[in-house]
């Protein structure tokens, strides 16, 4: 049973328009976004997907207040992050942003427990990290450290991680690049689920096509620039992508 | 043609700049201190040596009361003695005008040909006196210089009795008197304190010295037999009044120089191990990092046909590029400030050559000791990521392991946030790292309170000598010993509140082949201004009998309270009593014997005498007694003890800030070496982390408390181990501070402790900042990608 298509007509959460990014390194310019525009809203599930070097990540980076746009404006809510400080960038990631990315990023000095309860120290009404964590089946590995947990555990522990402050805005860069089909799609169900469960507005930046089947919007990235995007009308359960 | 490897070197070294730098500095410490203190040492021993030679510095000294001339072929026969010279010495009192205090000379006479064959005097100005005209004399240099005595000057002058006018025709330096201290100084003070020269006929007409000497200067033949040369004229001078002769050693000017030179032998000795082994662990440290940075391009040189070796050799040659920066600072700071010393201690002590010829070996040993350092640093670091198989090596290692110890249940027990969690765990999984920020930041430590220790044993000393011990504010010396009668006219002298009489007799203490020359000291009983103190502060009574010796000339003897000892008295009766010690005090300054005045007079079998009498003065009538005493012909000395406290306070003040400065630049260059060496290091290894923090939602100052914190805790852990080293380590310098005059107390105040965490503390946040400074540089989103 496919599960129902959130409605595009829910508020926006985070809204970027004509977005641009220039690297410079030395005398040479790179252009890696040309004029982005995108919304997130309530409850929905984005894939950003396109070929490596699209910009993809430049992007995901400048939504979650990583990184700060060359032009164009990025708004949260009716929060203006383009000339917003240092420290308020950095308040905003810590209260309403979670993070999953392709390398885990887990502190190897902290268990999995530890891990989490590094963000919900510093959140406000977060859920207990054993919550967090059984929410993404890992209820029974509370106690381990990062190297004693295979790739596919140590991605939901980041998702647990990532989720355990109630964020309104959940950044996945290629969750499921490290990782072998199998252990993809049971972290994909995680996001699923967080995101059904939560509500939380997610978007998945991918390269892997076969992705894009679950999300209930699909922004296509290429060379800096949206080049389409489409809406799913049938959305199909983690369980039932293969790539 | 410099192979690609060694250009990777170069450019390895040049972009470890700082790291690089900071081990240099504790590397070059210890070379510098090496080299200083050697140089330093055999400069001035080489200048000594050649000033006394030139000069024909005496090898036995004697002072006597009187002994006819005509006994000199006599002595001569003795085996070993090469030459002798018989002088007449008499004590003075000068008056200047500038002065209200009088001024304490001693005169000594000169051949009529105005070169005698022993410690010749070196003519700085002007000429010597002539045998002609019997009231010139040539003035001790810095004594003329301080009082601006010119040749042609006039100066009043106070010998035995007699009033005289002298006319100051040069002045002079002499081997004699390189350090040059009066009777009741502490200190040299040349204002203070002269040495007068004057014709040998016009001198013994004033002393009533005709045809006679009370002082004789013998030097040795190759070879002799000092001790047997020194029995000799023991045994002849006897019945003149010899009061013991004794070689260089007992020779106050010589045994403080000795002294001096031998500490910076200890410095150069005790200083530099502390500084290598923090630069070998540092390095050490370093190199495990960059190599570990370099694990797959090592796999990559070996996987294009490097050698082992070949790679093995390239990161030992890097470890050598920073001893050979560490070497060449400290060879360029060693020679410079040695030379730069030397000139300093020349002036101080009034050498006049100057003798600067370093030896080369303290430098090629320095060298190979910082070699061996570093390479001992490295080899470790350098073993295993070495050895590992191409393939193994380009692989990116494995993360770290954490398992779950001690920290685990601190944690839980503490309810410890997870930043708390993640540096504890990062200190105990590389116990190794820790220990050494841990040892470098306690020998900072304990090298700080080392230095600063000094201040309060001088303080002890300060307070001991001139407020518990002596608290009189004038002695006066006499010229003979006198009866009681002399404590009633020293009351009536202007201002007189208190006078108290000791009586001074020179003995020579034996036990069995030990024996040392001083001198006992008999206090009056119930004496209020000078009294012995003991441990705690408190006065001590003398006992009714026996001896009581401080600590250190008990120790010297191997005595122990109860044991009996031979006192020989050298001056009138001249007789040998057994005594036992029946009590030894602490003493810091002094070694003399102390015995109660009816105890002593008893065995002496006379009516109590005094030879030395203290005064507690009013002290507006201090200048009213000083004008009284010049008068005086009884009085052949006078003390003003502000002014030896002002001069002693002075010198010391001035070599205490010395040490302490650089002693403070030593301990702070081993913290900040270490500490930031170690913070890198940190930093690049966890760049990865810390940036992950940043993305989480930790501000900066929140990250940066997880880079700080590990090294706060390791330096507040390492602060009661510097303690505990430095208490040692000040131990140590008190042995090696300890010389014949002077016994440096062990006592160190709260602040001391305070004072030298302090400045660990600071120099360790500073070099934290600095590399905090470079975690708010990272670039979040590129620290994310960059893996290591």
């Amino acid at each position: 049973m496919a599960p129902p298509a959130r409605s595009l007509s829910s508020a926006p959460v985070l809204v970027a328009k004509d977005v641009t990014r220039i690297y410079r390194t030395g005398s040479v310019e790179v252009q890696a976004l040309r004029g982005v525009s995108v919304e997130l809203h309530e409850g929905e599930m984005v894939v950003l997907l396109g070929a490596s070097g699209s910009g993809k990540s430049t992007l995901l980076n400048i939504l979650g207040a990583l990184d700060r746009p060359s032009s164009g404006t990025v708004q949260f809510r009716e929060h203006d992050l383009t000339h917003a400080s240092e420290r308020a960038l950095t308040q905003f990631r810590r209260e309403h942003v979670g993070f999953v990315f392709q390398f885990y990023n887990l502190m190897p000095a902290l268990t999995a427990r530890e891990n989490v309860a590094l963000v919900t120290e510093i959140s406000r009404a977060p859920m207990r990290p054993e919550e967090a964590l059984e929410r993404v089946g890992l209820g029974h590995r509370l106690d381990h450290f990062p190297a004693e947990l295979s790739g596919g555990e140590q991605q939901r522990v980041a998702i647990a991680r990532a989720i355990a402050k109630r964020p309104e805005l959940l950044l996945c860069d290629e969750p499921t690049g490290a990782l072998d089909s199998t252990t993809g799609v049971q972290v994909l169900e995680a996001l699923h689920q967080v995101n059904r469960e939560l509500g939380t507005a997610t978007a998945i930046i991918t390269h892997n096509v076969g992705i894009r089947r679950i999300a209930d919007r699909v922004i296509h990235i290429s060379d800096g620039l949206v080049a389409r995007e489409e809406v799913n009308e049938a959305p199909i359960l983690p369980a039932e992508v293969t790539w | 043609m410099v192979s690609v490897l060694d250009r990777k070197l170069i450019r390895d070294l040049r972009r470890l700049w700082a790291q690089v730098l900071a081990i240099a500095a504790v590397l070059a410490c210890g070379v510098m201190v090496l080299v200083l203190g050697e140089g330093l040492q055999s400069s001035l021993a080489q200048s000594r040596d050649t000033y006394y030679e030139r000069q024909r510095f005496a090898d036995v000294f004697a002072t006597l009361t009187r002994a006819p001339r005509t006994l000199l072929p006599e002595l001569a026969e003795i085996e070993g003695v090469a030459s002798l010279t018989a002088r007449v010495e008499a004590a003075a009192l000068i008056g200047l005008p500038e002065m209200d205090e009088p001024v304490s000379a001693r005169v000594l006479s000169l051949p009529a040909s105005g070169e005698p064959a022993l410690n010749l005097p070196l003519l700085v100005t002007g000429r010597l006196p002539s045998a002609l005209h019997p009231d010139e004399v040539a003035l001790y240099a810095p004594f003329a210089e301080a009082h601006e005595l010119m040749p042609g000057a006039q100066i009043e002058a106070v010998i035995r009795g007699t009033r005289r006018s002298l006319l100051v025709t040069g002045h002079v330096l002499s081997p004699e008197f390189v350090y040059t201290i009066g009777p009741g100084q502490m200190m040299p003070d040349d204002r203070r304190y002269g040495v007068i020269w004057m014709g040998e006929e016009a001198l013994a007409g004033a002393a009533d010295m005709q045809g006679a000497f009370n002082a004789l200067m013998v030097g040795l033949t190759r070879g002799a037999n000092a001790q047997a040369v020194i029995d000799a004229l023991d045994d002849r001078l006897a019945r003149f009044g010899g009061a013991g002769a004794h070689d260089r050693d007992g020779q106050i000017s010589h045994a403080f120089l000795a002294s001096e030179i031998d500490q910076l032998g200890t410095m150069a000795l005790v200083l530099p191990p502390i500084f290598l082994a923090v630069s070998a662990f540092l390095v050490n440290m370093v190199l495990s990092r960059l190599i570990a940075l370099e694990r797959q391009q090592i796999g990559l040189l070996k996987a294009v046909g490097y050698t082992t070796a070949a790679i093995t050799a390239h990161y030992l040659k890097l470890s050598l590029g920073i001893g050979l920066i560490g070497t060449l600072i400290g060879w360029g700071a060693g020679a410079r400030l040695s030379l730069g010393m030397t000139r300093m201690y020349a002036e101080f002590f009034r050498l006049p050559v100057l003798i600067y010829n370093p030896s080369s070996w303290p430098f090629a040993l320095s060298a190979a000791l910082a070699a061996l350092t570093v390479l001992a640093g490295a080899w470790r670091a350098v073993g295993a990521s070495v050895r590992l198989s191409p393939a193994i090596a380009m692989l990116p290692p494995a993360p770290p392991s954490f398992r779950r110890g001690l920290v685990d249940g601190l944690g839980t027990a503490l309810r410890l946030r997870q930043t708390t969690m993640m540096i504890l765990r990062g200190i105990t999984r590389w116990p190794g790292r820790a220990a050494i920020t841990l040892f470098g930041v306690s020998a900072s430590v304990s090298v700080l309170i080392a230095s600063f220790f000094l201040s309060d044993a001088m303080a002890l000393m300060t307070d001991e000598v001139f407020y518990q011990a002596n608290r009189q504010n004038v002695t006066l010396t006499l010229s003979q010993a006198q009866t009681d009668r002399a404590l009633l006219d020293a009351v009536h002298l202007p201002g007189v509140l208190v006078a108290e009489g000791s009586f001074s007799l020179p003995v020579r203490l034996v036990v069995g082949p030990r024996e040392e020359l001083t001198s006992i000291t008999a206090f009056s009983e119930g004496a209020t201004l000078s009294r012995l103190i003991d441990d705690e502060g408190r006065a001590v009574a003398l006992p009714d009998a026996g001896l009581v010796l401080p600590e250190g000339l008990a120790d010297k003897l191997g005595l122990r309270t109860g044991d009996r000892l031979r006192v020989e008295a050298l001056a009138p009766p001249r007789e040998t009593w057994e005594l036992p010690l029946a009590a030894t005090i602490r003493q810091t300054i002094g070694q003399e014997a102390y015995m109660a005045r009816p105890a002593l007079f008893a065995l002496m079998r006379q009516v109590p005498q005094v030879n030395r009498i203290d005064l507690l003065v009013d002290a507006p009538a201090l200048p009213a007694l000083y004008a009284e005493a010049k008068r005086r012909p009884e009085i052949a000395g006078l003390t003003a003890w502000d002014a030896v406290r002002e001069q002693f306070e002075a010198t010391i003040g001035e070599n205490v800030l010395i040490s302490v400065i650089v002693y403070t630049t030593l301990g702070v260059l081993i913290t900040v070496g270490v500490v930031y060496n170690a913070a890198r290091i940190r930093l690049s290894e966890r760049a990865h982390e810390l940036a992950s923090l940043r993305v989480l939602g930790f501000h900066r100052s929140e990250v940066g408390m997880v880079l700080i914190g590990e090294t706060a805790a390791l330096t507040l852990a390492a602060i009661p181990l510097g303690w505990i080293a430095g208490y040692g380590f000040a131990a140590l310098m008190t042995q090696a501070f300890t010389t014949d005059l002077v016994a440096l107390p062990l006592v160190i105040e709260r602040a001391t402790y305070a004072t030298a965490s302090l400045i660990a503390l600071a120099a360790a946040l500073v070099s934290t900042l600095a590399v905090r400074r470079r975690l708010d540089r990272i670039d979040i989103v590129q620290a994310l990608k960059a893996r290591d």
